[in-house]
């Protein structure tokens, strides 16, 4: 509660420390322009262009039905995930057998690469909302369950020694001294997943799926409708950004405060 | 009265014997103190009898209410500021959070330490500061037995003097039971009752240095005086290996 003030409290003072970050969006939109002037509207239509057709996908009702349709796959296989990923990571990190064994698995699943999924969910599940969310489970499950591990795995005895001598109680013991540790690994894990979860949900969509962003995606390359086709992506990233850097990232700040 | 009694005490990890038959005693309101050369045991000592390590031979006897520790490295915890890092025993013991605000805030400004720096974390402290905040944790619970691991070895000699002042108003007033390990001679005649030599490979007991004066009228002239018989005692120059010149 005190730190959710606190995060409240230093808000203003990051926001104002995002004007460098504007500024250098700015620069890149610039370039963007430049890449207009070029190459004409069909290969990169304008930014303005790309804004103003972003605009209107907003009043479009069907668009905001395709948003919120992969809001919700994204949603679901995120927050999957983020409970089985924690959970798992957390009980293997606390048996030296259980991480030996699932360190290398683990290794295969991120080394797998998602479209190779993508392809096999398809056959398994048929085109629709399942192929999606497992494809989406199985990139960031494995991110989430290797914090989860590591910020278990490393949690240092002399502390608990520590403890130990002042006769600290179990409960007490978990919220001081192993969940600080623990979460410091885990939510970076989180937000890396999810930002893994937004990118293969639409990956997924463009193959597998005849609604959700992904496939206005594909149905706006099959027109060649390329200023629709960039406003989606723009609307993707912005999104990614607002949740990152609006909501993720000063609680990030809060709760690393402490970090070298 | 309580006591902590170590009787025939030894301890190996492995094949290799660490402490061999080691017997002492500690008794309530008194300060001991070990010396040795580096290497000899002190520290797994001091493990034992604090009951952070198993005993394996022997018998220890350990009947204070409540004890506490300062370590050789301060182990703060990192995500805490220097105030919840000094009241985290009287949390444990379930003081509530005013009280125990309150009672950290007066160890730490008698240790010298700033109003600024209670909010700080660890890692913004120094090393002498990080210090004198394990020592306020430790302190700060009024524990009936401290364990000490050279808990000055990173101070100047200014603070030194102030936290081993400290700790002398309360042996002064009996409050207190020390047993604690140093490096340094003078600190250890300033200091205690009784001073153990600990001989290495493997660590046993050469002799014990007994000192009568109360702490509080030990000048300077006096610890000199006593450091200089020590320095020249037999046991001492063989078991630190010094050389006479």
């Amino acid at each position: 509660m005190k730190s959710l003030l606190k995060i409240l409290r230093d808000f203003p003072a990051y926001l104002w420390s995002g004007w460098g970050a504007l500024a250098s969006i700015f620069l890149f939109i610039a370039a963007w322009e430049i890449g207009n002037q070029v190459y004409g509207d069909l290969i990169l239509p304008s930014p303005l262009e790309t804004f103003q057709t972003l605009g209107a996908l907003f009043g479009d009702s069907e668009f905001i039905e395709n948003l919120m349709i992969t809001l919700k796959r994204a949603m679901v296989g995120f927050g999957v995930s983020l409970v089985l990923g924690t959970a798992l990571g957390l009980l293997a990190g606390f048996f030296v057998t259980a991480s030996i064994v699932s360190r290398p698995i683990v290794t295969i699943l991120m080394g797998m690469p998602p479209i190779a999924w993508i392809v096999l969910a398809m056959i398994w599940f048929g085109m629709g909302d399942a192929t999606v969310e497992f494809t989406v489970i199985v990139a960031s499950l494995p991110i989430v369950f290797v914090g989860a591990l590591q910020g278990t795995r490393t949690l240092e005895d002399k502390f608990e020694e520590m403890a130990d001598i002042f006769k600290v109680p179990k409960m007490m013991k978990f919220f001081d001294i192993y969940l600080p540790h623990i979460f410091s690994y885990v939510f970076p894990a989180w937000v890396a997943a999810l930002g893994m979860a937004w990118k293969i949900v639409v990956m997924a969509e463009l193959l597998a799926t005849s609604d959700g962003l992904g496939a206005a995606l594909a149905m706006a390359r099959s027109q060649l409708d390329t200023a629709t086709a960039l406003a989606i992506v723009v609307a993707m990233v912005g999104l990614l950004m607002v949740a990152e850097y609006i909501f993720l990232e000063p609680i990030k700040r809060e709760v690393e405060k402490w970090r070298d | 009265m309580a006591r902590l009694k170590v009787e025939n005490l030894s301890f190996s990890f492995g094949y290799e014997t660490i402490l061999d038959d080691i017997s002492f005693e500690v008794n309530e309101g008194e300060v001991v103190s070990i010396v040795g050369p580096s290497g000899g045991g002190k520290t797994t000592l001091l493990r034992l009898c604090a009951g952070l390590l198993d005993r394996q031979e022997g018998k220890i006897e350990n009947s204070f209410e409540t004890q506490s520790i300062a370590f050789q490295d301060p182990r703060l915890l990192p995500w805490k500021n220097t105030l919840d890092n000094i009241s985290f025993g009287l949390k444990a013991l379930g003081v509530p959070t005013k009280e125990r605000d309150a009672r950290a805030r007066e160890i730490a400004l008698q240790f010298d330490l700033e109003e600024s720096d209670l909010t700080k974390f660890p890692k913004e402290l120094s090393g002498g500061m990080s210090q004198r905040v394990s020592f306020a944790r430790a302190l700060v619970t009024k524990p009936k037995l401290l364990f000490l691991d050279e808990p000055f070895s990173a101070l100047d000699i200014g603070l030194k003097r102030e936290l081993q002042d400290h700790v002398m108003r309360l042996i002064d007033k009996k409050e207190i039971t020390i047993f604690f390990i140093t490096h340094d001679i003078m600190e250890a005649i300033r200091l205690s009752d009784k001073i153990l030599l600990l001989a290495p490979d493997p660590g046993h007991i050469v002799k014990i240095f007994e000192f009568d004066k109360p702490q509080a009228e030990r000048n300077d002239e006096y610890v000199y005086a006593e450091t200089a018989k020590i320095l020249s005692d037999r046991e001492i120059i063989e078991t630190f290996e010094l050389e006479l010149k």
